[in-house]
């Protein structure tokens, strides 16, 4: 088990440091002049070669990699003389728009993120697997029937549109909540509460419609399975066959899906985040094409490719814990 | 869902004489169940009338005596550029209304919007399924370091934030198309949501692919063809790529839906289609800024997209039970 933990991380570093390259060698590569972006409309032809050689741009992109690489490690400086800027490690880069290294930036606006991400998480976690599991328990009844349509149809939802028409009735309509403006839980826990909880429920409703579906097929493939019979037969309660014996042989998809949405969350729901004004990655993303500022999105695509990668290796590894059949001899 | 009705059919036929068993194919099979899948046929019609209302959006704006681009300033109020009327501005020349400050006709921004959606969805889906089906059987044919190459370059793309990412190159590729000769504005704007939905959709799509052709290879008709001395060329489009088409018309159907959404998307955040191109996206984007007042900006498109995407995914829905040929139906 340890050997296998060892080789699966190195894997895993290798396919981050490949990454790096890939997201390095594509923002690098496609714009006709990057130099141009970093300064915005106000930009003079001095500032834009100062940032050119600050940036080390006049060099060639091989040699940019390494200094990246390096900034990672041991942390860089841009420019020389009191003109000079630090960057301490690791160094995701600077952001010449908004005046801060990339990795505060970044920081700063995970919170909001993390909060969304797990929010929505437990609640469309445990609502897609227990309405997936009642569904599969009355097959083909009305229930299961009216379920199945109400997915599909949650399935199917644009997150924009569903997250406009919240705000339309709970807000303006209904007046329910005041309008949504994000302020920390240790400032203000109820304010908080009021802001977050209709991205979370509408996240939630978008993610829970796939986790039924899901769980209500692999149970129904379990259920129909001799152990299941045997489990009966033995005159185990029903709750602990469908709860010991079925849930848990069909749980691996459902792990796995799990695993790379809560990661994909954590780069931030920029749509959400969007509409709500919430200030998580995600709207920190959106502000950032359109300023434009590229070292922001350099940061923040490393940053949320990274979380899918471990969370790809984390569930890989949970895999065994779930399933003993996966344990590696 | 309503697919279940048909269980019992089959099982039915009375077993009297040496009656003759009839070998069917898949196609007929699948052929067999949907035609008496309601929901398949309910969303058929539904799509049909949706493809033919995007093809004919010029005739029929035309016969009703609007069109998506002229401004009408009869409609609105000279002061602030509120639509006269209530419902938006709706009356017989604008049966859905008229926008906000300009007074173009939502109904013919509606049909012209849609023709620029299926546009876009279809060529990317269709660009999905030539990559996809190329480097899968690649994959799964040739094995050995090929399939390991495309297997991590695959991984590789799988680990991008796919959302982010399109965002996120949105500006430069833009730039770097109208470089190469696509004229500026819309047009590169549209080749670029198309080459990039491709480029990091059909990861997915070759994995299920290599799948079956490993299965596939190992089949009788496969050896004996080799056994005869059939060229790898005849074996891969006369044995392997008839046998594929199921997976594939499953998993396209299925996509198609997800990149109306994943358009309209885009253009709610900026990067998409520009007005005064109509788009659903921009559409919902702009109603945002009028919606307390006129909430039929936001209900109209907005219903309109959930409407399309839900028939195809239901009828991508049924196709896939129809095709499962483990399915008790």
């Amino acid at each position: 088990m340890a050997g296998y933990v060892v080789r699966r991380v190195l894997i895993m570093i290798l396919l981050l440091l490949l990454l790096t390259a890939a997201v390095f060698f594509l923002f690098s590569l496609l714009p006709a002049d990057v130099a141009r972006l970093t300064c915005g409309k106000i930009c003079t032809d001095q500032t834009i070669e100062m940032n050119r050689m600050r940036l080390g741009l006049d060099k060639s992109v091989l040699e940019q990699y390494w200094i990246f690489l390096k900034g990672l490690v041991v942390g860089r400086t841009f420019g020389e003389g009191p003109a000079a800027v630090v960057c301490e490690a690791p160094c995701l880069g600077y952001s010449f728009t908004r005046n801060e290294p990339v990795l505060d930036l970044i920081v700063a606006r995970l919170p909001p993120t993390i909060f969304l991400a797990m929010g929505a998480f437990v609640l469309f976690i445990i609502g897609g697997v227990s309405v997936g599991v009642y569904s599969a328990l009355r097959r083909g009844r009305w229930q299961d029937k009216g379920v199945m349509g109400a997915s599909l149809i949650g399935y199917s939802l644009p997150s924009f549109f569903i997250g406009l028409v919240a705000i339309y009735f709970v807000i303006i309509r209904w007046k329910l909540l005041p309008f949504p403006s994000y302020v920390p839980p240790w400032e203000d826990p109820v304010g908080f509460v009021q802001t977050m909880i209709l991205p979370w429920v509408v996240l939630a409703i978008l993610y829970a419609a796939f986790y039924t579906r899901l769980t209500r097929s692999q149970m129904l493939e379990t259920l129909n399975e001799d152990y299941i019979r045997t489990a009966r037969a033995k005159g185990l309660p029903e709750r602990v066959v469908v709860r010991k014996h079925a849930l848990r042989a069909g749980l691996t998809p459902i792990v796995t899906a799990a695993g790379l949405d809560f990661a994909g969350l954590l780069g931030g729901a920029i749509i959400l985040e969007t509409i709500f004004s919430l200030p998580g990655l995600g709207s920190l993303a959106v502000s950032a094409v359109l300023d434009p500022d590229l070292s922001i999105l350099v940061g923040v695509t490393l940053v949320t490719a990274t979380f899918i990668i471990v969370a790809n290796l984390i569930v890989d590894l949970l895999y065994a814990v779930i399933d003993p059949r996966v344990r590696p001899s | 869902m309503a697919t279940s009705e048909a269980v019992e059919a089959p099982a039915t036929e009375p077993p009297e004489g040496p009656e003759e068993i009839q070998g069917r194919s898949l196609s007929q099979i699948a052929w067999g169940r949907l035609k008496r899948d309601k929901t398949f046929i309910a969303s058929c019609i539904v799509l049909l009338i949706i493809v033919l209302v995007a093809i004919f959006a010029p005739f029929i704006t035309g016969l009703i005596g609007v069109d998506p681009y002229s401004l009408d300033k009869e409609a609105i109020s000279s002061s602030g550029g509120k639509p006269n009327g209530p419902w938006g501005g709706a009356s017989l020349d604008h049966p859905l209304g008229v926008e906000w400050g300009t007074g173009r006709d939502i109904l013919a921004r509606l049909l012209y919007g849609l023709r620029i959606s299926l546009l876009i969805a279809t060529t990317a889906t269709f660009l999905v399924v030539i990559l996809g089906t190329l480097f899968g059987v690649i994959s799964g044919y040739v094995r050995g370091f090929t399939d390991a190459a495309i297997g991590r370059f695959m991984d590789l793309i799988l680990a991008f934030p796919f959302l982010l990412i399109i965002l996120a190159l949105s500006g430069a590729m833009t730039q770097r198309l109208t470089d190469l000769g696509v004229p500026e504005g819309n047009a590169s704007r549209i080749t670029y949501l198309i080459l990039v939905l491709g480029i990091f959709g059909w990861p997915y799509l070759a994995r299920i692919v290599r799948g079956e052709v490993l299965s596939l290879r190992e089949r009788e008709f496969v050896e004996s063809a080799i056994a005869m001395g059939a060229s790898s060329t005849r074996i891969i489009f006369r044995e392997i790529l008839p046998n594929l088409w199921a997976p594939i018309l499953v998993y396209a159907t299925l996509l198609l839906p997800t990149y109306i959404a994943v358009e309209a998307a885009l253009s709610f955040l900026g990067v998409g289609i520009l007005p005064p191109e109509p788009s659903f996206g921009a559409m919902l984007s702009e109603s945002v800024q009028f919606f307390q007042l006129v909430p039929s900006y936001l209900f109209i498109p907005g219903t309109v997209l959930v409407i399309v995407v839900v028939a195809f995914n239901l009828a991508g829905d049924s196709v896939r039970d129809a095709l499962d040929p483990k399915a008790v139906k």
